[in-house]
């Protein structure tokens, strides 16, 4: 791991975030930071508030307290597009992806806020607008590779097995080719096989682009083999933050987590 | 062995960004558009144009411009009479005030007004959704066609409350007017849709008809990876009205040539237009043009099986063809709502794998 790029200084800080929706507090005075390069994983019994938090980092919920500081600017709140402008890129636990759109169109999507070229060039689809169009296009074919989804490239995501989807919603995802990557759950429901290879595709992406990754995950094998550090919420507090191997020793994550349900 | 995507290697991705990659797509089209250009004026009288072609052309260009708003974008319209209209009164006061003006600029122009009206009327679609939004587009038809009726200034304060195109020369070939051919007439209309179905198949197919495809499939995500959704949502109305307007300008000039607005306007337009689509195809441009074809025909070819072939009342015809119309509403709604387009595609996909269907 990270043989090409080591870890580095704080890229994203969230200090003492709170937010709740009418009485129920998902999420309670949250500090923790993550570093450039980093894997971070984001674990929790059902409920505790990991999505939220994603959420929350991508503009999608407005907390009530607190601020995030990314890539040295603090603020309270931002918009999910000024988010995904800034290099902030996601996936969901219930997949979002455009199911009337093609594997190709859907990953196309990424580039869009990299594109320009008018609508008048598009409409004659010649010069700058087809330069454009594939020089883009070369980049998500790119992507397909990598992700090994070449067969379905013309398939429209909404025939695609759930594996599938989740993989093209990570190519989706890097497309836009983000500096800090929020995956929510990517390995849910999948055999071993593709979890196997969804983790394969995770490592190289941090390996070889160096992109930093937030990662929330239920399967703790997963989460001690590939996260550099883990942090722990529960109920929407936060009872651990550490290596794998000091949140595996600490006791409050095991009473609460660890010990109930595994 | 007719119809196949193997052994055609495509070696870059341009050939592949091709509009129709598969050889056999391509020899089809240029069959059908050296038809449609070299025999159909041929043959054309009268009764050919004012009945099929000219209708047909103008619905499949109005259906194009709804297509984009309603099947690409997802935001639910039933202005589209109100828009047509705004694109035939723009054109008849360019006429009427610039009569040198090219008609190609007029028809141009005509929808370019018809666009910022549309983004007027499209800025409710930033806070209402799906039948909310139907509804204030309800209110434009309804306000855009009393606006036309009230002031008389749209129609030169023609005292019968009709506006009439006046005869219109294209580089010396008459083209609107009692005196124009059906040829020449039909001939404009094919040439204007053909370039601009090409131009409207380029815009969904490209960045622009990405987001608005995202919009339509999951807004919430689209925002999530930059799409902003007031750009996406009145760029769709605006490309969408800039279509329906022209249409409107065809419509009333080159087919009608004179028009009342309530009646060439009304509702039942709007309605029309969102059967062809529906028919036709959501979200296809194919599709626009297979609705209007069948929205076009069928009344007629109904008409002359029952009237003229099995003797049955005009009145008694009129209640099947609507009937008609309404069960197969239905059906494309909840059977196929990919349309027309999508039969026509299965169809190609069965002989792509013909004769070994496994
Ligand atoms: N939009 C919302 N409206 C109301 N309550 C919400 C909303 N989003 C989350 N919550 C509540 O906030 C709490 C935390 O939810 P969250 O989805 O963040 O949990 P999670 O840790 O991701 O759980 P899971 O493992 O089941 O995905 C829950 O009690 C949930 O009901
Ligand atoms: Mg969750």
């Amino acid at each position: 791991m990270h043989e090409n790029k080591p870890i580095g200084d704080v890229m994203l800080s969230v200090d003492n975030i709170s937010l709740s929706f009418g009485g129920v507090h998902a999420l309670e005075n949250i500090s923790f930071n993550i570093r450039e390069h980093e894997i971070r994983a984001i674990i929790g019994p059902n409920g505790a508030g990991k999505s939220s938090m994603l959420n929350v980092i991508n503009g999608f919920y407005h907390p009530q307290e607190g601020t995030i500081t990314y890539k040295g600017q603090t603020r309270k709140q931002m918009k999910p597009h000024e988010a995904a402008r800034t290099g902030i890129a996601r996936t969901f636990q219930n997949i979002a992806l455009f199911k009337g759109m093609s594997t190709l169109d859907n990953i196309m999507t990424g580039r869009n806020t990299m594109m320009k070229k008018g609508v008048f060039w598009q409409a004659l689809h010649l010069g700058p607008a087809l330069n454009e169009e594939l020089e883009h296009r070369e980049f998500v074919e790119n992507i397909i590779d990598f992700l090994e989804i070449e067969h379905i490239r013309k398939t429209p995501v909404g025939r695609l097995p759930y594996g599938l989807q989740k993989r093209v919603e990570l190519g989706r995802a890097l497309a836009a080719q983000p500096e800090l990557l929020l995956l929510d759950e990517p390995m849910a429901g999948m055999n071993l096989e593709e979890k196997e290879d969804m983790c394969r595709f995770i490592l190289d992406v941090n390996d070889e682009f160096g992109t930093t990754i937030a990662l929330i995950e239920h399967d703790m094998g997963v989460v001690m083999d590939i996260s550099d550090r883990v942090v722990v919420l529960d109920y929407g507090k936060k009872i651990g933050d550490g290596t794998p191997d000091e949140v595996r020793a600490n006791q409050d994550v095991i009473d609460a987590y660890l010990g109930v349900s595994h | 062995m007719l119809y196949r995507e193997t052994g055609q290697f495509k070696p870059t991705y341009q050939a592949d960004q091709a509009i129709f990659p598969i050889a056999q797509d391509r020899w089809f089209i240029t069959a059908v558009l050296a038809v449609a250009f070299l025999v159909v004026p041929l043959l054309i009288d009268d009764y050919w144009a004012n009945a099929i072609f000219l209708p047909f052309l103008a619905y499949a260009l109005a259906a194009i411009g709804l297509n984009i708003l309603t099947g690409y974008c997802g935001q639910v319209s039933l202005g589209t009479g109100g828009f047509m209209a705004v694109g035939a009164f723009s054109a008849f006061k360019l006429m009427t005030a610039f009569p040198d003006l090219n008609f190609i600029i007029v028809v141009i122009l005509a929808g370019g007004v018809t666009a910022l009206v549309g983004v007027l009327f499209g800025l409710p679609s930033l806070r209402i959704k799906g039948f909310y939004l139907a509804v204030a587009t309800l209110a434009a038809q309804f306000f855009l066609v009393w606006l036309f009726n009230k002031v008389g200034w749209f129609i030169n304060y023609n005292a019968t409350g009709q506006v009439t195109a006046p005869p219109v020369e294209f580089f010396g070939v008459l083209i609107i007017g009692p005196e124009a051919t059906p040829p020449a007439r039909y001939l404009f209309c094919l040439a204007f849709v053909a370039v601009f179905a090409l131009a409207a198949k380029n815009i969904v197919r490209g960045r622009i008809g990405r987001s608005w495809m995202a919009i339509r499939d999951m807004d919430i995500a689209a925002e999530l990876i930059g799409i902003r959704p007031l750009e996406a949502k009145l760029s769709a109305f605006a490309v969408s009205s800039f279509y329906v307007g022209m249409a409107g300008a065809l419509y009333f000039a080159v087919w009608l040539g004179a028009a009342e607005p309530g009646e060439a306007f009304g509702i039942e337009q709007s309605f029309f237009v969102l059967f062809i689509i529906i028919v036709g195809g959501l979200g296809s441009i194919l599709g626009s043009f297979l609705g209007a074809a069948f929205m076009v025909l069928m009344p007629i070819l109904l008409k002359n099986f029952m009237v003229n072939g099995i003797g049955v009342e005009v009145v008694t015809a009129k209640h099947v063809e609507i009937t008609t119309m309404g069960i197969l509403i239905v059906f494309f709604l909840i059977v196929e709502p990919h349309g027309l387009a999508r039969l026509w595609q299965i169809t190609k996909e069965k002989l792509r794998l013909w004769p070994f269907p496994h």
